[in-house]
Parts: C-alpha cells; sequence; structure tokens
C-alpha cells in the first residue's frame, strides 16, 4: 500500500478478447508489455504502479529529515543506504510503468500538479529519532504484507519489480525493529521517543491499507486481474496479528486502548482508525501534504537547468560523434 | 602546532584532516537526499554520502586508536567543537545549489585520488590498506563529478553560468589542500603521507584538462582561504553543520543509540 484507493477502470473492449485475457490470468500466466491487454487493465496498473513509484520518492522526504541528524556513522550509514534503496525503488517502477506506455516525465507531472496521488503515510511528520524505527518496523512492514502476494501479480514487469523491491523492504523493515528496540531498551528520554512514536503513526499506519472492504468500491474488478491479490481488511488484520506482539516484545503500551485478543476470531480486535482524517490526507489536508509536495516542486523546478544542461551535452556530444565518423 | 608535536599527535592531527574531510562533505552531500533535480541523482548523491561516511568510520576509529584516549569514531564525530575539526573549508560550504555542489565534489574529488594513491604506499599499514580501500569509491566519484562537470559546463548557456559561478566561488578554498605544516612536515618524515605541495602539479593537470572539456575559465588567481585544516579559523557555516549533526548526542548525553 503504497497505493491506495486506485480507481479500477472498466474495460469496454471486445467480450471474446476479454474472457481469453481473463483465462490466462486465472491460468497464472504472466501478462507482458506487448501482450494485448484490456484498455482498462492498462489504465488501472499505471495509475497503481505510478502511485507506489511516487510514494517511493516523496518517502524520501519524511526520513531524509533526519538523515542529516542521525546520531552515529552507524545509524546514519544505514538510513542513507536505506533512502537510497527507496529511490531505487521508484526507479524500477517507473520503468515498469514506462513498459505501459507512459513515460517517466509524465507520470512526475502528474504527481507535482495533483493528478496522482501517493501514500497517504508521507503527509504525516517525523519528529523524533524512533520515527526512524517506527517507520521501518510499522511503514515499511505494513508496505511489505501488500508487496508479498503481488509478486505473483499478473503483470509481469511489477511482478519482477516486486520480488526485487520485497528482499530490500525486509531489511529495511528489520532495521526498523533494530532502531526502535535499542530505544525501548534505552534511558527513560529515549524510551519516551519510542512510545510517541508509537503512538503517532500507529493508525496511520493502519490507514495504508486503505478504507474497510465494505467501502473499497475499486476491489473487484483489481482482485480479479489479479493487480490487487488480498482485500484491505484481511491485510490489516494480518498487520495487526503481526505487530501487536512486538509492541509486547519492546515493552511498549498498546497505541489504542482497543487492541484485545479475541479469541473466538482467533484474531486481535482493534480500533478503526478515524476515516475521515484519512479522507482528509487523502484530499491534500493531511499535516505535510503542502510541504512535501512542495519539496518536490521546487526539486524539480531547480533541478530544470541540470536536466537540460545534461540532455544538450549529451546531444552535442553524440553530433560530435556523428561529425568525426 | 609547536614545535614539540610528537609522532603519534601528528598522526593524529593527520588522520582527523582524512576523517573530517569526509564526515563534513558526507553531510553536506546527504542534505540533498531527496531533492536532487533528477532520480538518478538521488541516488547516486545518496551513494557518494555512504561512502564518505563509511571512509569516515575508518578514518575516525584509526585516529581514536592513535590517540589512545579511548575514544571511538563516533565521539570523535559527534562530541568534538568547532575548534577541534581539521576538514578543508572547501567541504564545510553550503551546498548552495547542484552546480555548486557537484563542483565542490569534483575540486575535492581530484586532491582525494591523488592523495589516496600516495598514501596507498604509506609506511604505516593500516593507512595504506584504508587508503586501498577506499581509492576504489573515491576513482568512482572523480569520474562521475568530472563528467557532471563537463555535462554541465559543456551544456546550455545556462548550466555554463552555474557552473562558472560555481567555480569562481570554489576557487579560493582550492589551495588550502595544498599548504604544509609540521604536521606534514612529521608525516613525510615518517613515510606516511606526501607533502600537500607536492601534490599540486598532478592536481593542476588532471583539474584543467576537466575544466577544459566543461568549457569554463579557471580564475586567474592562487588566493586561499585557509585555517580549516590547521583548526586556526573555520567558516560560520561548520557551526550550523554540527548543530545539526550532533545534536542528538548533545541533547541526550551518554545514551547509546
Amino acid at each position: 500500500m503504497y497505493a491506495q484507493m486506485v480507481k479500477s477502470e472498466a474495460s469496454t473492449d471486445d467480450p471474446e478478447k476479454l474472457a481469453a485475457f481473463q483465462a490466462r490470468i486465472d491460468a497464472g500466466e504472466k501478462i507482458e508489455p506487448k501482450d494485448w491487454m484490456p484498455a482498462g487493465y492498462r489504465k488501472t496498473l499505471i495509475r497503481q504502479i505510478g502511485q507506489h513509484a511516487h510514494s517511493e520518492i516523496v518517502g524520501q522526504l519524511p526520513e531524509g529529515n533526519w538523515i542529516t541528524r542521525a546520531p552515529t556513522l552507524e545509524r546514519k550509514a544505514i538510513l542513507l543506504a536505506k533512502v537510497q534503496d527507496e529511490a531505487g525503488h521508484g526507479l524500477y517502477l517507473y520503468c515498469a510503468a514506462e513498459t505501459l506506455g507512459v513515460s517517466r516525465d509524465e507520470l512526475t507531472e502528474m504527481l507535482l500538479d495533483g493528478r496522482m496521488k501517493y501514500s497517504s503515510i508521507f503527509n504525516y511528520p517525523t519528529l523524533n529519532w524512533a520515527d526512524m524505527g517506527a517507520v521501518g518496523w510499522l511503514v515499511d512492514g505494513a508496505a511489505i504484507l501488500n508487496q508479498v502476494p503481488l509478486q505473483r501479480t499478473s503483470f509481469g514487469p511489477y511482478s519482477r519489480a516486486m520480488i526485487r523491491v520485497c528482499k530490500e523492504e525486509s531489511f529495511h523493515a528489520r532495521q526498523g525493529f533494530d532502531v526502535i528496540r535499542k530505544m525501548a531498551n534505552g534511558t527513560p528520554a529515549q524510551k519516551k521517543m519510542a512510545q510517541d512514536a508509537l503512538n503517532r503513526l500507529w493508525f496511520p499506519a493502519l490507514m495504508m491499507f486503505g478504507p474497510s472492504d465494505a467501502d473499497s468500491v475499486h476491489s473487484t474488478q483489481s482482485m480479479a486481474w489479479k493487480i490487487k491479490m488480498n482485500t484491505n481488511d484481511e491485510l490489516r488484520q494480518k498487520f495487526v496479528d503481526q505487530t501487536v506482539p512486538q509492541i509486547e516484545f519492546l515493552g511498549l503500551d498498546l497505541p489504542d486502548a482497543g487492541i484485545k485478543w479475541n479469541e473466538e476470531r482467533g484474531h486481535y480486535d482493534y480500533s478503526d482508525p478515524d476515516w475521515d482524517e484519512f479522507f482528509d490526507v487523502i484530499q491534500g489536508n493531511g499535516p505535510c501534504n503542502t510541504d512535501r509536495l512542495a519539496a518536490r516542486n521546487k526539486a524539480w523546478q531547480d533541478g530544470q537547468w541540470v536536466r537540460d544542461g545534461l540532455l544538450a551535452h549529451a546531444r552535442k556530444t553524440a553530433a560530435r560523434k556523428v561529425a568525426a565518423e | 602546532m609547536a614545535a614539540t608535536l610528537t609522532q603519534d599527535e601528528a598522526l593524529f592531527q593527520f588522520l582527523l584532516r582524512m576523517g573530517d574531510n569526509t564526515l563534513i562533505l558526507g553531510h553536506r552531500v546527504s542534505e540533498w537526499c531527496g531533492h536532487a533535480p533528477v532520480l538518478e541523482e538521488d541516488i547516486a548523491l545518496a551513494n557518494t554520502a555512504l561512502d564518505l561516511i563509511g571512509q569516515t568510520q575508518m578514518w575516525l576509529g584509526l585516529a581514536g586508536e592513535v590517540q589512545g584516549a579511548g575514544k571511538s569514531a563516533d565521539d570523535l564525530a559527534f562530541l568534538r567543537d568547532v575548534w577541534d575539526f581539521r576538514n578543508v573549508l572547501l567541504v564545510e560550504v553550503p551546498n548552495e545549489d547542484f552546480g555548486r555542489t557537484l563542483m565542490r565534489q569534483f575540486l575535492f574529488d581530484a586532491w582525494h585520488s591523488i592523495q589516496l594513491g600516495h598514501l596507498m604506499k604509506s609506511s604505516d599499514p593500516r593507512i595504506a590498506a584504508i587508503a586501498a580501500k577506499t581509492s576504489k569509491e573515491v576513482a568512482y566519484h572523480l569520474e562521475r563529478s568530472a563528467d557532471t562537470v563537463v555535462g554541465l559546463g559543456d551544456g546550455t548557456e545556462e548550466s555554463h553560468g552555474f557552473m562558472q559561478a560555481a567555480l569562481d566561488y570554489l576557487w579560493p578554498y582550492v589551495g588550502e589542500m595544498f599548504t604544509s605544516d609540521a604536521v606534514d612536515a612529521a608525516m613525510v618524515d615518517a613515510g606516511i603521507a606526501p607533502d600537500p605541495a607536492a601534490l599540486r602539479s598532478d592536481y593542476d593537470a588532471l583539474i584543467l584538462r576537466v575544466l577544459g572539456d566543461a568549457t569554463l575559465t579557471v580564475p586567474d588567481s592562487r588566493f586561499a582561504h585557509k585555517g580549516g585544516r590547521t583548526g586556526a579559523m573555520h567558516t560560520e557555516h561548520l557551526g550550523h553543520l554540527l548543530t545539526h549533526m550532533q545534536w542528538l548526542q548533545r541533547a541526550y548525553p551518554g545514551a547509546s543509540w
């Protein structure tokens, strides 16, 4: 769920072709870029992969916020490596999207002018060093739950990108847990930071899975196409079930008074996030939306001369080479 | 630096100079995270910063050993004040824009790669080993920064203007890398490190070729701001950098992270 609320496009293609396409998907075949695909499948995937890529790019900002304040050389190196991985994930995902006929620059323009979204989670601030632990542990941990099944998604390039991304993400989640564990077992001030990070990021992490299935209008078609592999509520429950014992292991207080083991269901009960807040964030009113987009716009505008310069040089070099031949 | 400098004191100072250069430049480069002109540059800048921080761990780790006061690389990085830093002024000037950042990187990488080439032959095997390891990374840094300087210098009129302005601003900070003092004399005598002044001709040949390809004009001045590598007088910028970098360690002393 670096891609949330992706609107699934209905298809108006030839019913026979659609049926044959669906049969390939049902048989577990991978769809490759040159294969025939319904226009709706293509559009939905561009939206989903693009949103995922944008999330990786905007996601550099909340962690970049602490790189210059990392408390040790090793922590700084690990955080740099992690953020570098995320930029790399953005790169593979843009490449996967490009196979569907949209350029990275077009996708970037759509992010910058607000036509495309990125994950709601990156509109929350990172306020203390323990957030660097909580982001890896909770945010990357939640993302992995969604991305592991996406390794089996029907679109070949997306599936292959996910295989590579998942390997690195599991390392990120482990390092995040290592940071938070150190804080939870540290001085009283460090423990306070860890608790504060958990309390602030818990519900935003739950929101990453998207609204409840009952309110999720886009799931059915995407699930039939194997673009979406599990329902939002399934994954959210899995996340809560795996994370609550970790919170207890860390000796931190549960961030939600509604968390309770339900013997009958064999799962933890938990409180719903505030979905009004979620929709506010999606609509641009999260604590950091304006600043995050402004930072990306500034980077893009300030970098225009660099991109133009390098392109002009590449053209001159090519022209000189031709002239010399 | 008094005449009573012992060999270990001189070696400690020399190692601080190496480690503080990579620490402060690594920090500056890491400030770019998420703000680069294009995704490939975000990745490359993070990678460069990561290499430099890794090199810092080696240099300052050895500095702590030589000092013999039980200090780790982290203690040296996070718990010294401005006057104890020994990096050249060039690496502490602010990033300003991508042009200045890459020009600074190039002007430093060129010196760094030549310096490490000599240090690989150091009489101190610990230094020779660090140099051998880091010179591979630095060769790549130099290749990339030189290519970028050429690409932007010989790009559009606008990019040329940015790069010329960057070179003009940074040029007075180049000379400090080639100044020598008692610490250097002690290193030369012991066969540990070369005399900085002796590197200048190789350096000039390298940068003149690249800056020529970049169609840039080298300022006609040898004036050099000094004071970083001796600690006598840093820029105002270093204190601000340290308030960021050292904040957690200073605010929560004794905590383990």
